[in-house]
Parts: C-alpha cells; structure tokens; sequence
C-alpha cells in the first residue's frame, strides 16, 4: 500500500515512532539525534525520510506521529512537502500529523513567505510549528516538544488522546484564521 | 567534490513551443484543492496609482534651492486628519495599524505593474539622469522628528561642520578654516507617488576644489536621498510633527554613510537600519519589472542564484534574453494592470523547471541572490541600481513599501 494509514498495524510494546519527512538531511538527522537523548517512559523510534510514498518492501513499525519538516529558504522543500501529503491518508490529520517550518530566522534568505505554509498547515487542520533548526537550543526545546506529542500520539499518556491535543492546540490559534 | 567558486553561467533563449510545454507540466503538477484554499484566502490591497503628475510644473533645482515650496508639508497635515474618523489621535491610528498586521494576511497579493511616469520634459529627465544608473545602497528610516524644508541651508553648514569635525578626530587641530568638503541639501521635486506624500530631499558632499580660480562645485564624493513614494500606511499613523520619509538611499563611502547617519539620528531623533531583501521579494520584483512594458531592451535579464553548499558555495547564474522573459510573463499573465502572487510562483517556477530539464539541477532549493533586468537590478544585500526612468517611481514604490514593513 503506498499510502500511510494509522490503524494499519498493531503496536508495538511500549514504542512509539515517529517519521520526520523533509529534504534537508542534515537537519533531521540533528533533530533524530536531539529526540533519542531525551529521556522518555517508551521506546522511541525515528523514522527519517526524504519524501513519501516509503518504500513497500521494508518491514517497519506502526507509525504514531508524522512531522512534515518544510525550510522556508527553499520553494523545492514546500513542493516536495504538499506531494508527500497525497500519500497520507485522512485519518492521520486526526492529531497524527504536524508541520515544522524552519529558517525563519534568517529573513533575507526567506523564497517562501510564512503564510504560505500557515495556510497549509491550516488546510490540513494540524499544528505548525516554528522552529529554526540549526540552532542548538531551540532544536533541543523542539525536540522535547516534540517526544511529548509523541508519546501522547502513541497512547503511552492516560487520559489525553491525539484528537485531544488537535483540539486543544486549535484554540489558542488566531481566531482570524477561522474565517479563511 | 571541491568546488572553488564556479559560477555557472547558462544563456538560454526560450521558444515559444517550450513555454507551452512548460505551462502544461507545471498546470499538471498544482493540486486544484491548494488553487481553491488559496483563493479564499486573498484580500485585496491596491494602491490607486496615480498615473498623472501633478499640475505644476515641477522643477528639480539640484544646488542651492533654498527657495523650496511652502505650500507642502504643513498645510496638507490638517487636511489629512480630516479625512480620517474624527478626534483619532496619532496614537489611536497607530494602535489600529499594529492590531491589522498581526491578523492573517499582512503582505499584498496583488500589486499593480508599475506604470509608466510622465516624465516626459528632457530638462526634468535630466536632472533625474543622475539618479539612474548608480549602485543605492538601501536603508529604511524612521519619521524624522521636527525636520523642516525651510531649514535646509542651515542643516547644510552644521552638517559639514559636524563632518568636518568627525573627520579631524584624533588628527591635529588645523588653523583656520580649512573644510575642503562642502555640504548641500536640496529638495527634490516630482519625486512622489501622491500629493500627501512628503518632498524627497537630496544630500550631497561636494569636495571643494583648492584653487579659487577653478570653477564649479568640484565633484560629487557622496550623494544620498530620501523619499517617500505612496507611503500612505506610514503617514496616516504618524502625528504631524514627524516627516515620513521612509526610504533611503546612499551612494558612495560607507564611512561617510555612517556619519551622516550618525548627525540625523541626533538631530531628529530617527534610526536607519540597512534594508535587505529576501529572495521572496526579490521574485515579485523580478515578475514585475519583467511585466513592465519597454520599447528597448537595454539589458539581458538575469538571475544570480546561491547554492548552500560546503565547503564553498557555488553561484549559478542564469541570463535570459529579455523579449522571451516577456513573452514567457505574457502567456502566464491573465489580469491587465495588477501582477498576483501566483503568476509570480508560476513564472519562476517556469524558469526553475526549464533549467531542471537541462540541467536536473533544482534551482528552488536554492536561495535568489540577485535579479537584473532593464529596468532597475537588485541585490539581495540592499544594493538596487536603476535603469529606466520610466519606471523610477514605480520601483521606488515597492522599495517604500519593504522600508514601511520594515520600520513597522
């Protein structure tokens, strides 16, 4: 099957896996890293991709979390974003995906203008984050934000749910957003 | 693989067969549901742009017009406040303009191809002759607090004075009088969008020639100057005792940049910051200026792009001759007069994929540094050279408008 689906799979014990897709690949290396030196209750797992559909033949764990990463220096990192979304199936936007925008920083090398992907992210109904990368602390900051929604994706925390989080994330959003 | 600084330059002419091509695979590859999603959300902001110049006559003196017009910046200031909802204070206006920016939509989707200026007297052409062709160096400026047009001979000597003695820091006091440098302000007119925009002034160092005999003024060592083009945001916002002149241009030594700098802010109380560009601005003024209409092309249009890689960066450099960048802007172009963020994407995105299948290099995952065309180039660094008249105004604008968001 080439497109993603939640429930395909049964989970596994105590793991939770998360799939990072972008086209820099130093960058979500530097993040996978940052993620596995969190310390967290479940097993983690760091899915790294450069685009989607993943390859059919490998045999991999049921995926919990998927993070669309998207550079704002470079137009081809947006293209190559809005086609791996076709290969996701609906029941993922339930709180099962995000989009991480990075390089925001840095102004003069911006090709993509931050609406852009605001209004992508909220096309698809699921929260954005900003996030330059390349720096230290704030890759460390993310990547702890990042486990917690994980775990939280995966079940592994009682009473709060993906489509919880989704709910709760959406309410503290521009309200002027609705209307578009 | 070490590269040391190969510049790829890549001369293309393209047919109109490829443009079609180009237009089929790229319409195939945008999703409709993104087209759909997109167009809700567009506001629409346009400028009114008035395309007649004002009725007097208006004469650019470039030395010694003390004798600037009067009527201008106090008397309007009252009309202005009229037309806007009575008893808002400067503050209240300011609130208003600071809450529109943080809701969704803060930058223009469509904008108007700039039109072609009236300019049409060759004595009004050459005295703006000397702004063309000549590298600017870009700043944005903060309303300047109590600046009069009247004053100007009197900020021409305390300005030298205050160069003069920034200069003979530090070296041995001369005596007597010896400044060899000599300061001018002048105004200059037709230098704007609207009639509430605020009188371009112009600032010039003259190096004054040693012997008496010589005549003339002696060259031009630096030259910088001020305007404002439809900066109507700015100036609804701003209290009538600030002059809002946003945009700032500089050409010549950075120190002397730096010190003249250094006088306004004491002066009137301002801040410069140097204006750069982003490679997203960059494409719109690509998109426009290629629009803009041109009996002759002086200048092959061309791109200059940076490719972040270690250990060097590599520079790709793409020229296109002018009249196939028209065409290929006319098949993408539908509606007259204004140029929408999505013609821009798909004109670019034209010239990204036609080099993708020559060169299976993607230009979008690199960053525009550089765009030249006839009518004025930029760098992304700040730097804008100009080189149509015609369109002066119509560049100036944006310019004023990057400024404007910048301050803001």
């Amino acid at each position: 099957m080439s497109v993603l689906r939640p429930q395909d799979q049964l989970p596994g014990l105590n793991a939770a896996t998360i799939l990072l897709v972008g086209t820099d690949d130093a960058l979500l290396q530097q993040l996978a890293d940052a993620m596995l030196k969190e310390d967290c209750a479940s097993t983690l797992k760091v899915h790294l991709a450069q685009s989607l559909p993943l390859p059919s033949n490998v045999n991999r764990p049921r995926i919990d979390l998927i993070v669309f990463v998207v550079n704002l220096h470079s137009k081809y990192s947006l293209q190559n974003v809005e086609e791996s979304l076709h290969h996701v199936d609906a029941t993922f936007f339930l709180g099962k995906v995000g989009f991480l925008a990075t390089g925001a920083g840095q102004d003069n090398h911006c090709s993509i203008h931050r609406n852009t992907v605001l209004r992508l992210a909220h096309t698809y109904r699921s929260p954005l984050f900003f996030c330059d990368l390349e720096v230290e602390g704030f890759r460390a900051t993310m990547a702890q934000r990042l486990v917690r929604m994980l775990q939280i994706c995966a079940g592994h925390v009682p009473g709060v749910s993906a489509l919880n989080l989704l709910s709760l994330m959406r309410s503290s959003e521009n309200p002027f957003l609705e209307d578009v | 693989m070490l590269l040391d600084d190969i510049t790829l330059i890549v001369e293309i002419s393209l047919s109109a067969l490829i443009y079609r091509i180009l237009l089929m695979r790229l319409l195939e590859l945008i999703p409709p549901s993104a087209d759909q999603s997109r167009g809700q959300a567009f506001s629409l902001i346009s400028y009114d742009l008035i395309t007649s110049v004002p009725s007097k006559q208006p004469t650019i003196q470039i030395m010694d017009s003390y004798t600037a017009p009067e009527s201008t910046p106090r008397q309007s200031a009252s009309s202005r406040v009229k037309d806007y909802f009575i008893g808002a204070t400067p503050l209240q206006k300011r609130l208003e303009s600071a809450r529109k920016l943080t809701s969704f939509v803060p930058t223009p989707s469509r904008r108007k191809i700039p039109q072609c200026s009236q300019l049409q007297e060759d004595a009004e052409l050459q005295k703006v002759a000397f702004l063309l062709h000549k590298q600017w160096s870009l700043y944005s400026l903060t309303p300047l607090y109590k600046f009069s047009y009247t004053n100007l001979k009197e900020y021409s000597k305390l300005l030298s004075a205050f160069i003069a003695a920034e200069k003979q820091k530090g070296l041995a006091v001369e005596v007597g009088e010896d400044f060899n440098i000599k300061v001018i302000f002048s105004a200059l007119l037709g230098m704007k969008g609207t009639q509430r925009d605020p009188e371009a002034f112009l600032v010039q160092i003259l190096s004054k020639s040693q012997l008496p005999s010589e005549n003339g003024e002696g060259k031009v060592l630096w030259t910088g100057w001020f305007c404002c083009i439809f900066g109507d945001s700015l100036l609804e916002t701003v209290s009538e005792d600030f002059t809002c002149l946003p945009l700032f241009l500089a050409n010549g030594a950075e120190t002397n940049t730096a010190i003249i700098g250094t006088w306004f802010q004491k002066t009137f109380d301002c801040y410069f910051s140097p204006l750069a560009i982003s490679a997203f601005n960059l494409s719109w003024m690509a998109a426009m200026w290629t629009a803009c209409k041109m009996d002759r092309y002086m200048a092959t249009t061309e791109f200059l792009w940076s490719v972040p890689c270690s250990p060097q960066s590599l520079d790709i450099s793409y020229a296109i001759h002018p009249e196939d960048a028209k065409a290929l802007w006319d098949s993408v172009h539908k509606t007259p007069g204004e140029v929408t963020q999505e013609e821009v994407d798909l004109f670019m995105d034209c010239l990204y994929s036609h080099f993708y299948r020559h060169f299976k290099i993607h230009l979008s995952a690199t960053r525009l540094v550089r765009v030249s065309t006839s009518v004025a180039s930029a760098h992304t660094d700040g730097k804008i050279k100009i080189l149509c008249h015609k369109y002066l105004v119509g560049v100036l604008a944006y310019l004023t408008e990057l400024a404007i968001f910048q301050i803001e």
